[in-house]
């Protein structure tokens, strides 16, 4: 293994996390949100848990696109790609989340033409290869990834394309905070905010967090010592009684964020008026369809969507993961009928989902110990 | 899914002035770098990308951070897979 360095160095880390635990008050419980799942993903990897005294306690946020993804989106993805006439590509993760009938890439095994992609460039690229063909991107993602949804759509209508459309499923991160915040069984005191959604964003638009909710914001990177220099960060502030939002993540997260992606994002891209989130219901304003200067680009207009709300898998209980209610474990079909190998809900699938993350490090390291 | 890999800028497109070549640790890839517009970018400018996209332009020293923090997290090997899978404008088949 390659990777002891000063960002995983035990001496550096037991730094920061002795700073901690003289930092906590014993008296306080204190439950701080990390709202990206790559952060879920580092904290399971390197056992932070393990290192932060036990009355700080770290809730998974929603910030896994395919684990916030209702079932029943899937399932109108799928709806598409059984159409003869039809190429559906997506990105790898997308390939492993299971639909009523299936995931894609059983539905693929089954004769669909599903193709996985690494960029929304490669499914126009294979629109222009195949004009017989329709090609549909079923797009997911936040802030991160709908910048290059919405540069690729430009571009296919430069190239005056007629057999390319984008399946949006595309979610804005804030909304879900907010509906967090608002969510009566949600008590959470501070937010570890995303590192790459805030390179596109920026770190204003956490601002009404600190300002109306009084929760401080700290935008962390993903190493070890970044998340825990920034829990450090969110204690110095709860104990003066401040809340603001500030920037561990200067290295790579610019306060103002990427002003040509938003504007690419502004022309291509309409919010919704409300979007189903997994775990979180109906949540306004909290994903972006397409606008009407590229409405035929749009798939839910090329195509008859069945748009069926669909519950989860019975017994799974991937909703209250999502909001952090449940721990992965408690869930009754965790490590059993849902594991890596076969998943039953989405947070199982990908690396950045809760469940995945706590089989694959979690349970693992139980298991060395036991 | 929120990969972002930094690669360092070999050469702007003569013919297409939005795609770069860049290098991903000995992988060289063509990517679009349009999002980078407002600062634009030349050879040597190091770059993090994501699904195909430039998508900030950073120092030699965060380039070098950004690649430490993929090998701790185990995911440099599915960084170079996703670069190695850019296909859309280097004629290699696509999916």
């Amino acid at each position: 293994m390659k990777y002891v360095d000063e960002f995983r160095d035990p001496v550096v880390i037991g730094g920061v996390a002795r700073e901690i635990a003289r930092t906590v008050d014993p008296a306080r419980h204190y439950r701080i949100m990390e709202v990206c799942g790559g952060h879920t993903h580092s904290i399971y990897r390197h056992g932070l848990r393990d290192v932060l005294p036990g009355n700080i306690e770290l809730v998974h946020g929603p910030g896994c696109p395919v684990c916030v993804l209702p079932t029943g989106r899937v399932d109108d993805g799928l709806a598409i790609a059984a159409r003869d006439d039809v190429v559906l590509t997506c990105f790898g993760d997308m390939m492993r989340v299971p639909g009523t009938k299936g995931t894609p890439l059983e539905l693929k095994a089954r004769g669909a033409d599903i193709r996985m992609v690494y960029s929304p460039l490669d499914a126009l690229r294979i629109a222009e290869q195949n004009p017989r063909k329709h090609v549909c991107f079923f797009a997911i993602g936040f802030e991160t990834t709908a910048p290059s949804t919405a540069l690729t759509l430009l571009r296919a209508k430069t190239l005056g394309l007629t057999n390319f459309s984008v399946f949006s499923n595309h979610v804005t991160i804030v909304p879900a905070m907010r509906a967090i915040l608002d969510s009566p069984d949600m008590r959470i005191d501070a937010f570890v905010g995303p590192g790459h959604v805030s390179t596109v964003t920026g770190c204003r638009p956490y601002e009404f967090v600190a300002r109306d909710y009084g929760k401080p914001v700290v935008v962390a990177g993903f190493e070890p010592l970044d998340i825990l220099q920034a829990i450090l960060m969110i204690l110095h502030q709860l104990h003066a009684g401040e809340s603001k939002v500030e920037n561990q993540y200067r290295r790579i997260v610019p306060w103002e964020g990427n002003a040509a992606a938003l504007r690419a994002m502004a022309a291509v891209f309409a919010l919704r008026p409300y979007f189903e989130w997994r775990g979180l219901g109906f949540i306004s304003q909290s994903a972006l369809g397409i606008g009407p200067a590229l409405a035929a680009y749009d798939a839910e207009r090329v195509f008859d969507i069945p748009g069926v709300r669909v519950t989860d898998p019975r017994g799974a209980q991937c909703g209250e993961v999502l909001k952090g209610v449940l721990k992965p474990p408690q869930c009754k079909l965790f490590g059993t009928e849902c594991n890596p190998e076969h998943p039953v809900g989405a947070l199982m699938v990908s690396s950045e989902g809760a469940c995945a993350a706590y089989y694959r490090y979690a349970v693992h390291a139980e298991a060395v110990e036991a | 899914m929120c990969l972002a890999i930094p690669g360092q800028i070999r050469e702007i497109s003569a013919e297409q002035p939005l795609l770069a070549r860049v290098d991903v640790g000995g992988v060289q890839r063509n990517v679009n770098i349009g999002l980078l517009e407002d600062e634009g970018v030349g050879a040597g400018d190091w770059v993090l990308i994501h699904v195909g996209f430039a998508l900030s332009k950073i120092g030699a020293e965060q380039a070098r951070d950004q690649l430490r923090m993929l090998e701790a997290m185990g995911e440099d090997q599915l960084a170079i897979e996703e670069v190695r899978g850019y296909s859309f404008a280097d004629g290699g088949a696509p999916g």
